[in-house]
Formats: structure tokens, C-alpha cells, sequence
């Protein structure tokens, strides 16, 4: 005599393989045309790619799919194989990168520049000043400063302007210095609550809502320029990056039309980056 | 609190204008989680029964596991399921990092502890009360425990708003393995991550808002259900 | 002919001794009462007769695996409806389908609960939910039915109704071991009556026997009323 809960038991198991695998949702087969980008939080939280990458896809019918992390995370997405390309802001992280062989070569493709924020009373008084004298001024006075100590190119370069005034680990010589471990905006809202001092880029300061009482205290320094490359990941290491695709983005974003559309990106009225691709 | 009024005025607003980008965000956050929700329901209702009723050498560390599971950080789980998924990883060569597909295999990880920890725990007390009724009418042990869900289905069914709910409101595990990429993986968490992290916190708190409104919606729809089988269950206890 | 048969069975739960060697024989055709106060084992005795539980010692069933059911204190029905709980005991218990509208409606006939077949069956009353129990282990035509303490939930009108049924199935030729505190209840129905304390069976005689004086001890005054918990 057959088991009657025991057969249903062997049809309720095989109905259950069928929902598993019905439900999963599998990913578009139109992702043909689809490339993977890693690049940084500030460059996103810009509204850069926003404005550029459906140019892009109108001209060429690539999709770019964009995942912001900070740039030591981005590179490292590239060394994994996880990105088709990185677009990121750290020239000697990026040189190393294509030094190791992860990437084919790296390409210039614009640049902002970095500004000091704090509060507009300024008690440490660096308003005006040039940013070497500024930080070792910050220092002295203790002020509070924000730093995202996260390994982004933001991050590598308040370390570099900290060693140019003499102080190699800021985090254990200043003594108002606190370290976040996250992106532009993060490290944004905790220094306006805190009503204290930081180095942002100055695409995510123009496109920051929340500045409560900071405002712009040290710009235009030299050492404050910031610069971005594109360089697409070797499928040599890894073989099965998209490279043709990813080349086509890096090849139209250094391309008078690329160069064009990054010009013309704009928050209220300034452009937020300056296209510099061929320097 | 005249942040929390403006948040609120937004969130009206976004929901009545239904802008296409939000509502591509909402679809995805019901769909990820939904499905999510659907598998860890048909792999951890049977596994909640069963572990009502196994016996077997080593079922008290493995109850010990999944006990501990349920404390398990979201981005925990997101971490080592991108290590998986990553072109570097074992699953490297499937190809879904980035992906829907993606997410929804993480929330199921996250939920799965969740559906069998709380299945077992209601089956084996409602066993404690029909087992030896159900043994004796001739069930196996495990067929025991399966009937129990059905005699528990409303228990089943509240099981299942909890993992949802643990679902749709993480943000840790698909923030990692989606890359909370625009038009794509974005939800409705990563969605108020990133306008928090942007300083645009009215925006955030607003979606934020409409996250809850989307869920209680849900609940809604599902007491509407319950209440519809009421007649029938009218002085039943 | 000899159903079901106990040798020197003990059943231990964890450090409690709930039966020491027990031995015991169920002829067909008997209605034997199991008396005893709270925790004298008359449930786990009960229950290893029917094969519900691990024990040490021999449990021999008669060869032709007779067909058994049990009736427990508080009647487990399923969140379903009447009908459907009686479909499920038919589906556990391997019978056909064709069969099923026929045997479920006799059931109901037979305990009084015709009409009721799309009822929750949880919404019924104790007695009503007692005698659907019965139905549903009538039903599946037991040639052995076992009773743990029927009717000590319920009230004396619905006492009096699932009684007559129990006499009803006896008389039928089903053979029935149950387990009671009433000592009424006992005189009644009994062909034979076992009497436990402390997880042993002390006394074990035909009715008549067991009433007539010849007890001593605990368990005279047991039947005497002054030692009934």
C-alpha cells in the first residue's frame, strides 16, 4: 500500500526545487552591452555621472554601471576583476595600479581642486591662507578636523598636505583630528554638526545640502588639484573584462565630445570639474 | 521638528507625483526582498520543522548554529557573499556580483535563520500539544512536524512578516553585493544611505517614510487576508 | 486472541521512572480500565501500548498487526474544518479516497454530529470536540482503541454521551483499553480493570473481582475515595 504522506512528501520536495529556481530573478540578458565601473563616492555624490553617462549611452549604446566606493576600494574592485574600468582621483595609487599589471594604461581626464571648509568664524584663522600654513595653524590651535580616513584619493591627499607641514601621522599628533572611515558626504555631515574643519573636493562641497555654519576658508593653493584618470582593467589578468566596451567609454570620455559634456556639468552656474585629458 | 514636517510634506509628494525613478527603486526593494522572503519560506519551513523533530547526533550544535545566525550582521553576510560572487571568488565564473540575483541571495542567507529558528520554535510547542494525536493516527515524526505548519499556518504567515521586514529595511548586505549602481541595484535603503551620505537629509528622512508606508501597505493587504478567513475561524482558538 | 502484549516493560523520562516492569496482555474483545491516581503511569502505559513511546522490556503485537487508535484527554483537532479533520485521519491512515465521503459521514452519524461538516472544528464545544475525536478514530475501524481519561474535561450530559458511544463501540466488538479516575465509570464499562501506583500495576482482575473487598491497602482506599489524587 503506497504511503500516501510519503509521496506527497517527494512531490512537495520537487515543487519546492521549482519555486527556488522560478524565483530567483536572473539577470537581464541585455546586459550585453553592459559595463561595470568602479569609481569613487565624491565623483558620484557630484552628480557627474548623472549628467554624462546617458551622453554616452546615446552615443554609443553602452550601458555603464556605476559602483562608488572609496578609491583604494575602487582599485581594489579592479585588482579583483570585479570592474570592467576605474575611474578614479590618485595618481600614484592609479600609476601603481597599471605598474602592477592590473591595468593597460592610465589617462587624464580632468581635475578639480580640494578646499578647506570650517566654520565661517574661523577660530583657528586660516582663512586666506595657503594650505601648508593653514593645517600646521589647525594643529597648533587644536581645532576640531574631520578627516574620512578611508583609503579614498580624498584621503591620500589630506595625508600628503599634512606631511608637507611636518606632520607624518596627523591622527596621533593633532590633537582635534578624528578620523571617520567614510565617504565625502559622511565625513560632510559630521563636520558641520561638529562645526569643524575638513578637506573635501569642491564638487561635493558645491553639491552638499547640508552645511549648517561651514563655508569655503583655504582654496586655490597649488597643491590643492586634484586630478582624475580612467584606466581599463587588463584582461590579461583578467579575461573576461569587457575590454572593448570599457575601452570605448575611456577612449569617448578623453574625446573632445567627453571633454565637452564634463564642461558643461555645472551647479548653479561653476562647473564643478575642469577637463584636462592630453596633460 | 520642523525637519521631520518637511520630510513628511516630501515624502507625500514624492509618492503622489510616483516619479519613475522612485518607483523602479520601490519595485526593486519588493522584489528583492519579496523573492528573498519567498525562498527562505520554502527552504526554512520544512528545515524549522524538521529540526523540531531530528534527532540526531550533533542537532543541538547545529540549533546552537542557527540560534547564533540570527544575530548575523547584515554586511557580514553581504561581505562573504561578495567574496563568493567576485570575480576572484570560487562563484566568480557565474557573473552576478552587481546584480538583483545577487541580492536576493544575500537577504535569503540573512532570513533563512530567521523562518527556521521561529518555525521550530512554534512547531515544536504545538507538537508538545497534537504529536502523540498525530503519531498515533499514523504520521511519521516528520510528517508530524509538516502538519503543524499547516495547523499553524497564521503563525507561519506572521514568521514571514518578520523576515520580510528584516529584509526590505537592511541595507548592509545589498549595499555590498549590489553596489547600489543607479537604474540597477538600487533600493530603497542604499537609496537613503546615499542621500544621507549626500547631506540631502529631508530627502533621505522622506524616503525613509515611504519605505514604511510601502511596508505597512503590505501588512495591510495581508490583514485584509487574515480578516477574510475570519468568519471562519470566528471563537476558534 | 491476544492484541497487544507487555513483558516486563519500564519507560524512563530522563531520571523519572514512569513504568517499572510492566507486563501486561490485551485480549480481543475486552474493555480493560486503567485506575490509578496522578502520575501512578496510567498515560505512559497507555501510550506504550499503542507504540507511541521507547521503552525497555518486549511489546508483542498479535500477527496481523491490528489496526489501533487513541483517544487523548483533550481532544487535538487541527485549525480545519470538521469534515477536513476527519479527511486527514482517512489520508494518514491510507484510505482509498473513494471511500472517504462514505466513512465520514458515518462517522459523523454515528457520534451525532451530522451537519457540522464545515464547522472549524476548534469552534465546537469540549463534548462536541471529544466526540469528533471519537469519530475520527472510529472511522478508520480500530480493532484496538485506547482512551486516555475520555471524559475528565467534560461535563456530566457530555460525559453521559461519549459513554454511551464507548459502550456502543464495545458492544460493536471493538476491544478498548482506557484509562479513567471515576470509579463509576470503571464499574460500568470494564470487563477488566488494571490498577497502578507508582508506575507498577498492582492489582489486575476482572471487574467483579476488583470491586467485590478483596483489595487491600492503597488501593482499597482508593476505592474508597480517601486516596483518589
Amino acid at each position: 500500500m503506497v504511503s500516501r504522506p510519503a509521496t506527497c512528501l517527494r512531490r512537495a520536495g520537487l515543487a519546492v526545487a521549482a519555486v527556488v529556481t522560478l524565483t530567483l530573478p536572473l539577470p537581464a540578458r541585455a546586459q550585453d552591452k553592459a559595463i561595470v565601473m568602479a569609481s569613487t563616492t565624491s565623483t558620484e555624490q557630484s552628480g557627474l555621472f548623472a549628467h554624462l553617462l546617458p551622453r554616452f549611452k546615446q552615443a554609443t549604446g553602452i550601458e555603464v554601471k556605476v559602483v562608488a566606493l572609496g578609491t583604494g576600494q575602487a582599485l581594489d574592485m579592479g585588482r579583483r576583476g570585479d570592474a570592467d574600468l576605474v575611474f578614479v582621483h590618485d595618481p600614484a595609487a592609479e600609476q601603481k595600479f597599471v605598474a602592477e599589471g592590473f591595468g593597460i594604461e592610465r589617462r587624464a581626464v580632468m581635475s578639480n581642486d580640494f578646499v578647506i571648509v570650517g566654520p565661517k568664524s574661523d577660530p583657528a584663522g586660516v582663512k586666506g591662507k595657503d594650505v601648508v600654513e593653514a593645517l600646521k595653524k589647525l594643529a597648533a590651535a587644536k581645532s576640531a578636523f574631520i578627516s574620512r580616513g578611508d583609503k579614498s584619493g580624498t584621503h591620500a591627499a589630506e595625508l600628503h598636505q599634512w606631511k608637507a607641514a611636518g606632520i607624518d601621522a596627523p591622527a596621533e599628533g593633532v590633537a582635534g583630528y578624528k578620523a571617520c572611515g567614510c565617504g565625502m558626504g559622511a565625513a560632510l555631515n559630521i563636520a558641520a554638526s561638529a562645526n569643524a574643519y575638513l578637506l573635501t573636493d569642491r564638487g561635493t562641497w558645491l553639491s552638499f545640502r547640508n552645511r549648517a555654519d561651514l563655508g569655503v576658508l583655504v582654496e586655490g593653493d597649488k597643491r590643492l588639484f586634484n586630478p582624475y584618470g580612467v584606466i581599463v582593467v587588463d584582461p590579461a589578468r583578467h579575461p573576461h573584462v569587457k575590454k572593448v566596451l570599457a575601452q570605448a567609454f575611456a577612449d569617448w570620455v578623453v574625446s573632445a565630445e567627453g571633454q565637452a559634456a564634463i564642461a558643461s556639468y555645472r551647479i548653479g552656474g561653476k562647473p564643478l570639474f575642469i577637463p584636462n585629458a592630453g596633460s | 521638528m520642523s525637519a521631520f514636517a518637511a520630510s513628511a510634506a516630501t515624502a507625500v509628494d514624492l509618492i503622489v507625483h510616483a516619479d519613475p525613478g522612485l518607483r523602479r527603486i520601490v519595485a526593486l526593494s519588493l522584489q528583492v526582498s519579496g523573492s528573498a522572503c519567498a525562498i527562505a519560506a520554502v527552504l526554512g519551513l520544512p528545515l524549522g520543522a524538521w529540526l523540531a523533530v531530528a534527532r540526531f547526533p550533533g542537532h543541538r550544535l547545529l540549533l546552537l548554529l542557527l540560534n547564533t545566525a540570527l544575530a548575523l550582521p547584515a554586511v557580514l553576510v553581504g561581505l562573504v557573499v561578495y567574496l563568493l560572487l567576485s570575480r576572484s571568488g570560487p562563484l566568480g565564473a557565474w557573473g552576478i556580483l552587481f546584480t538583483p540575483t545577487a541580492m536576493v541571495i544575500a537577504q535569503t542567507l540573512l532570513v533563512l535563520p530567521i523562518v527556521a529558528a521561529l518555525t521550530r520554535q512554534f512547531v515544536g510547542d504545538a507538537l508538545r500539544d497534537g504529536g502523540d494525536q498525530l503519531r498515533s493516527m499514523g504520521a511519521s515524526p516528520l510528517a508530524c512536524a509538516l502538519l503543524m505548519l499547516l495547523h499553524g499556518r497564521w503563525a507561519v504567515m506572521t514568521v514571514l512578516i518578520a523576515a520580510f521586514g528584516r529584509a526590505i529595511a537592511e541595507v548592509g548586505a545589498v549595499m555590498i553585493v549590489g553596489g547600489n549602481i543607479d537604474g540597477f541595484t538600487r533600493v530603497m535603503t542604499t537609496a537613503i544611505a546615499l542621500e544621507t551620505s549626500k547631506g540631502d537629509l529631508p530627502l533621505a528622512m522622506a524616503l525613509g517614510l515611504v519605505l514604511l508606508a510601502v511596508v505597512a501597505l503590505v501588512n495591510a493587504l495581508l490583514g485584509l487576508v487574515q480578516r477574510g478567513q475570519g468568519p471562519a475561524l470566528a471563537g476558534a482558538r | 486472541m491476544t492484541l497487544v502484549a507487555l513483558h516486563e516493560v519500564s519507560v524512563h523520562f530522563g531520571a523519572v521512572r514512569a513504568l517499572h516492569s510492566a507486563s501486561l496482555r490485551i485480549g480481543q474483545g475486552e474493555f480493560v480500565v486503567l485506575l490509578g491516581a496522578n502520575g501512578s503511569g496510567k498515560t505512559t502505559l497507555l501510550r506504550v501500548l499503542h507504540g507511541l513511546l521507547a521503552h525497555r522490556g518486549r511489546r508483542e503485537q498479535a500477527g496481523d498487526a491490528p489496526r489501533q487508535a487513541m483517544v487523548f484527554q483533550r481532544p487535538f483537532l487541527m485549525r480545519l474544518s470538521v469534515l477536513n479533520n476527519l479527511r486527514l485521519a482517512l489520508w494518514l491512515g491510507g484510505v482509498p479516497r473513494t471511500a472517504w465521503a462514505g466513512r465520514c459521514a458515518a462517522a459523523l452519524r454515528r457520534v451525532g454530529l451530522q451537519g457540522l461538516e464545515g464547522r472549524p472544528a476548534r469552534a465546537l464545544s469540549g463534548g462536541q470536540q471529544q466526540r469528533l475525536a471519537l469519530a475520527r478514530a472510529w472511522m478508520v475501524q480500530p480493532q484496538l482503541l485506547f482512551l486516555d481519561e475520555p471524559t475528565s474535561s467534560l461535563d456530566p450530559s457530555a460525559k453521559r454521551e461519549v459513554e454511551a458511544l464507548l459502550a456502543g463501540f464495545a458492544a460493536e466488538g471493538m476491544t478498548l483499553v482506557m484509562s479513567t479516575h471515576n470509579l463509576g465509570q470503571a464499574k460500568r464499562l470494564a470487563t477488566r480493570v488494571v490498577y497502578l501506583e507508582d508506575g507498577e500495576i498492582h492489582a489486575d482482575l476482572p471487574v467483579d473481582e476488583f470491586f467485590d473487598g478483596r483489595l487491600q491497602g492503597r488501593a482499597r482506599q482508593f476505592l474508597k475515595g480517601e486516596w483518589t489524587w
